[in-house]
């Protein structure tokens, strides 16, 4: 019945607009209005602009204003002030060329609106201008490029020595975590030797593995550099920490890294929001199947003291299950060795 | 040359041909007219329709995930005669078929509406028309390229309803996830056909591209120089160069991941387990992917964005009634912007691993290319400047495009800067960037076309007050939808995700959400004006005039329903430029291309009245040899 109703009214407007149409058209055609130029509608689509800058712009102001807490996430890591500064920087200069552009674009179809007997200026081409916005932009630009470059090459230089070491392994469709331990260098792994006991593939025959452990979140220090070295497993992944300003893909056969320093600790900006609930957080950002919205890990930046004595009390993976190194089937364990010096040579 | 003027000839004569022997047109049957035809014209009329359609698939698929994103907790059983098992028992939307569908809409509106819909369109529609030519160098692969075309659109349209889905990792297909079926459902058969469909689409394009460039360079009539071409033409050729020298690429990539997929190779794949398995691969790349897959991917950007602004550029002017200001600087922008495009792709990449120094070296490139984009811009707003404007719906689409390419071209600035680059990557602010410049803008284009060159397609003019309503309509909802995203973006929502309840970072804004996604379905309903405008006019219209929009250019000198051959006599010589429109002195406020300049003492600059005394002499050589060609026969 619901159907029946909503066709039947469907119908009656569309009737109905088909009506208006009908007769609008058949009067312009009596009128002979649809020979003129200067028309009631060219004066109506000129006006439009006109509303249309007002009322968009106020909307955006207005929304822009009070929504600023709310978009602009606080920021946690050293270079994450500097790429929100330029962030804002090039806000600003956009922002001006956004609107300056605009107001002449909507304002130009209004002034110069078609009048009878006026005739357009036969304005071809003026050099000085052309060249005076090429060069302008251009200079701007190189100027945004620059600090941009400067920011760049310090993120992405070499992470320092002491850097504290997580990694971060992407997987479908979850993140796993492993710290190196004492020694601060993660033992070797291979694809080949993963299991339902060994997700990682850590191999146990390197010495360095064996005070590796794995965490079910991310713990690091405030205020000291943090290393992340980041893989996957199956597809392609990519950490996002958006607090931290920090994104990099994980790639199958292929560890990247990046490194920061937190500013932070989860309870300082828990005070700081007033939100006691806070946690920051880890998503995915490169498309990876089913699950990929549901990728979440939670970073918690401690005290540099709190971070060492919950480093002390971590176990490592052959504390938590001794089995784990045994069940390594020794030919597996070859074909690595195998591979390895292969790929070392 | 040589070969040139022998094709003109025998065009002309078997042109001359036909008009004695009038019947031979009425021998065209059903299917010689409307399906197998070498005709340009209705070649181009099959590309709109085709593009049409898909612009309706594609359009459909967004509302349908739009839905999901705003009203995610919506009882979507209405949906389940469409969707079927993609409708859970809960009345929700799969999430894996969430993802099939972002990818369908991307690709298709990407490469089967903007690319063959737009270029496909009007580089057949336009390019003999305003050179002065017959029909494109050759009809047959013209025809060949329409039919590879539509079987690449049956192969995907077939996709859609496999039980495993279409494919469904992002229009991009990235490996591994693009070539492990156990990762996806949709990277199983729907892969394959997607692979099959886009190796067909290529083939398509690159017959169209290397029609269009050679016509554009061996079919102009007399007189049109390349510095005489309108800019449509000058769009449409950098277009087709472009075309042709990367889909290649993107061919290239395609089968190396046809051969990681289905013969063991290890081009992209490398490490990986997967479902419980060590797969054997070692030593591929993904990365390697995405370098290739962007050597396509970036140009592409241009390829769907030159059309449009090359018409636009027509548009404006015309209905500004003056000349486009700066050509010269139009043409050296055009031929910047696709020099340019094929070597910033890597600024998608910024994050993706590879080596750093080159995020560095690509993000100087990449913000060189803003400089030819704003040179674009500040011509426009200098062309509208003191013009006498008429709002056509074409030209309202026209200024509709500007805007959005100024929005859009802007936050590529923030998009381009690598350090910026690292939070907004992957987010709704690249989503809200390439929709308004690249999707929006050039739509808009397709939609200034469509309304400019109806009368010429159809011989009948469209309804003008439901063009403005269409207009304002989509004009005003297209920023309803995406300007929301850039907040969105700014706060961090990553793109492709089926909701964002998972995350305390991004879980406020379902209102914002629930906002784009009515405007988007509202945005969505409003082009059924255009499609009613479109069928109906087409068929009841207004019948048009010669010259409806007092436009410059040769193709309004043709008959209102021009048959395959295009100018029932001579091709018209061009004498002018195309943009001389409300030139001191002159009576009119535009000249033809067709008027020789000796016709026009009064409004002659002083540097044409030179080129007068050349023009005369060559007329008069023109008349000798006609008498001479007569008297022989």
């Amino acid at each position: 019945m619901y159907g029946f109703l909503i066709g039947v009214g469907v119908l009656l407007l569309l009737s109905v607009i088909w009506m208006v149409y009908r007769i609008q058209t058949l009067v312009s055609v009596v009128k002979g209005s649809d020979r003129k130029l200067e028309t009631t509608s060219n004066k109506v689509n000129a006006f439009l602009f006109i509303v249309f800058l007002v009322g968009t712009g106020a909307l955006m102001t207005w929304y822009s204003i009070k929504e600023f807490d709310n978009y602009q996430l606080p920021v946690a890591s050293e270079h994450g002030v500097i790429t929100d500064e330029l962030f804002w920087i090039t806000m600003a200069v956009t922002g001006v060329v956004f609107i300056i552009t605009h107001i002449l674009l909507f304002i130009f179809p209004y002034k110069y609106q078609y009048k009878e007997g006026r005739k357009a200026a036969f304005y071809p081409d003026n050099h000085r201008l052309e060249i005076i916005w090429t060069t302008l932009p251009g200079v701007v630009l190189a100027g945004l490029v620059i600090s941009g470059w400067m920011a760049w090459s310090d993120i992405t230089a070499p992470a320092p020595e002491k850097a504290h070491v997580v990694e971060i392994m992407g997987y479908q469709f979850a993140w796993e975590v492993r710290y190196p331990g004492k020694d601060n260098v993660l033992g070797d792994y291979d694809y080949r030797l993963i299991s339902a006991s060994n997700s990682h593939g850590v191999d146990f025959t390197d010495k360095n593995a064996t005070d590796d452990f794995p965490s079910s979140k991310v713990v690091i220090p405030k205020g000291e550099p943090v290393l992340f070295k980041i893989r996957a497993r199956d597809v392609l992944h990519s950490v996002f920490a958006p607090h931290m300003r920090l994104k990099m893909d994980a790639v199958p056969g292929m560890p990247t890294r990046f490194w920061f320093i937190p500013t932070k600790t989860t309870a300082e900006m828990r005070e700081e929001l007033k939100n006691p609930e806070f946690e920051y957080e880890i998503a995915c950002t490169e498309i990876c199947g089913r699950g990929h919205f549901s990728m979440r890990k939670v970073i918690e930046v401690v005290e540099p003291a709190d971070y060492q004595k919950w480093l002390a009390e971590q176990k490592t993976f052959i504390q938590q299950n001794p089995a784990i190194a045994a069940g390594q089937k020794a030919e597996v364990k070859e074909i690595a060795e195998i591979v390895k010096s292969v790929s070392n040579k | 040359m040589a070969t040139a003027t022998v094709a003109h000839q025998d065009t002309a004569v078997h042109e001359h041909h036909e008009h004695e022997h009038h019947d031979h047109e009425h021998h065209d049957n059903f299917i010689t007219k409307y399906i197998f035809t070498t005709d340009h014209k209705m070649i181009a009329k099959q590309f709109l329709v085709t593009g049409i359609f898909w612009a309706i698939i594609g359009g459909f698929l967004s509302t349908l995930f739009r839905l999901q994103l705003g009203f995610p907790d919506m009882n979507l059983e209405f949906l389940r005669p469409l969707l079927g098992g993609w409708i859970d028992e809960a009345g929700k939307l799969d999430p894996t078929f969430y993802l099939a569908l972002v990818t369908m809409h991307g690709t298709i509106m990407v490469f089967f509406v903007l690319t063959a819909g737009l270029s496909g369109t009007f580089s057949n529609f336009l390019i003999p028309l305003q050179i002065g030519a017959r029909d494109m160098a050759s009809g047959f692969m013209n025809l060949l390229s329409y039919w590879f075309f539509f079987l690449s659109g049956v192969i995907m349209f077939i996709s859609l309803f496999l039980k495993t889905g279409p494919a469904g990792g992002g229009w991009v297909v990235y490996p591994p996830l693009s070539a492990l079926e156990q990762a996806i459902p949709g990277s199983g058969m729907g892969m394959t056909l997607w692979l099959i469909s886009m190796t067909l689409f290529i083939a398509s394009s690159l017959l169209g591209g290397i029609n269009y460039v050679t016509t554009v360079i061996n079919l102009r009539t007399k007189g049109m120089s390349f510095s005489r071409l309108p800019l449509t033409i000058w769009a449409f050729f950098l277009t087709a160069v472009i075309g042709i020298l990367s889909f290649p690429v993107l061919f290239a990539a395609a089968l190396l991941l046809v051969f990681d997929r289905s013969f063991g190779t290890s081009f992209y794949l490398s490490d990986i387990y997967v479902a419980g398995e060590a797969l054997p691969n070692t030593g591929g790349s993904p990365v390697l992917y995405q370098h290739l897959f962007w050597f396509l991917g970036h140009p592409e950007v241009y390829i769907v964005l030159l059309p449009a602004l090359g018409i636009t550029s027509e548009v404006i002017a015309t209905n500004s009634r003056k000349p486009i200001f700066g050509y010269k600087a139009m043409v050296v922008s055009l031929l910047g912007i696709t020099v340019l495009s094929f070597i910033v792709w890597a600024h998608h990449m910024f994050v993706s691993g590879m080596n750093p120094f080159l995020g560095s070296i690509f993000m100087f490139l990449t913000l060189i290319i803003a400089v030819p984009s704003a040179v674009k811009v500040f011509n426009y707003l200098a062309t509208l400047w003191r013009g006498n404007l008429i709002f056509t719906p074409g030209m309202l689409f026209s200024i509709g495009l500007v805007s959005f390419f100024i929005s859009g071209g802007l936050t590529g600035v923030f998009l381009g800067n690598s350090a910026i680059d690292i939070q907004l990557h992957d987010t709704y602010f690249v989503v809200a960037h390439f929709h308004l410049v690249m999707g929006s803008a050039s739509f808009f284009g397709l939609m200034a076309g469509v309304y400019h060159w109806f009368p010429k397609m159809f011989g009948r003019m469209m309804d003008a007050k439901l063009g403005y309503i269409h207009f304002w309509l989509t004009f005003v909802g297209v920023y309803m939808i995406f300007f929301p995203m850039h907040y969105i973006g700014i706060a961090g929502f990553p793109r492709r995700y089926y909701s964002w309840t998972n995350y305390e970072f991004a879980n406020m804004y379902s209102d914002l959400n629930m906002f784009v996604s009515v405007a988007a379905i509202i945005t969505f309903a409003a082009q059924a004006i255009f499609l009613f405008n479109f069928f109906y006019s087409m068929y009841r219209g207004r019948k048009a005039t010669l010259n409806p929009w007092s436009s410059n250019t040769l193709e309004w000198t043709t008959p209102l329903h021009p048959k395959h051959g295009n100018w029932p006599g001579e091709i018209p010589t061009v004498y002018r430029w195309p943009y001389d429109y409300s030139k001191p002195g002159a009576a009119e406020d535009f000249i033809p291309q067709t008027v020789p300049l000796s016709q026009t003492p009064e409004s002659n600059l002083p540097h044409e009245q030179e080129l007068v005394k050349l023009e005369l002499e060559i007329m008069r050589e023109e008349a000798e040899l006609l008498t001479a060609n007569g008297s022989k026969h």
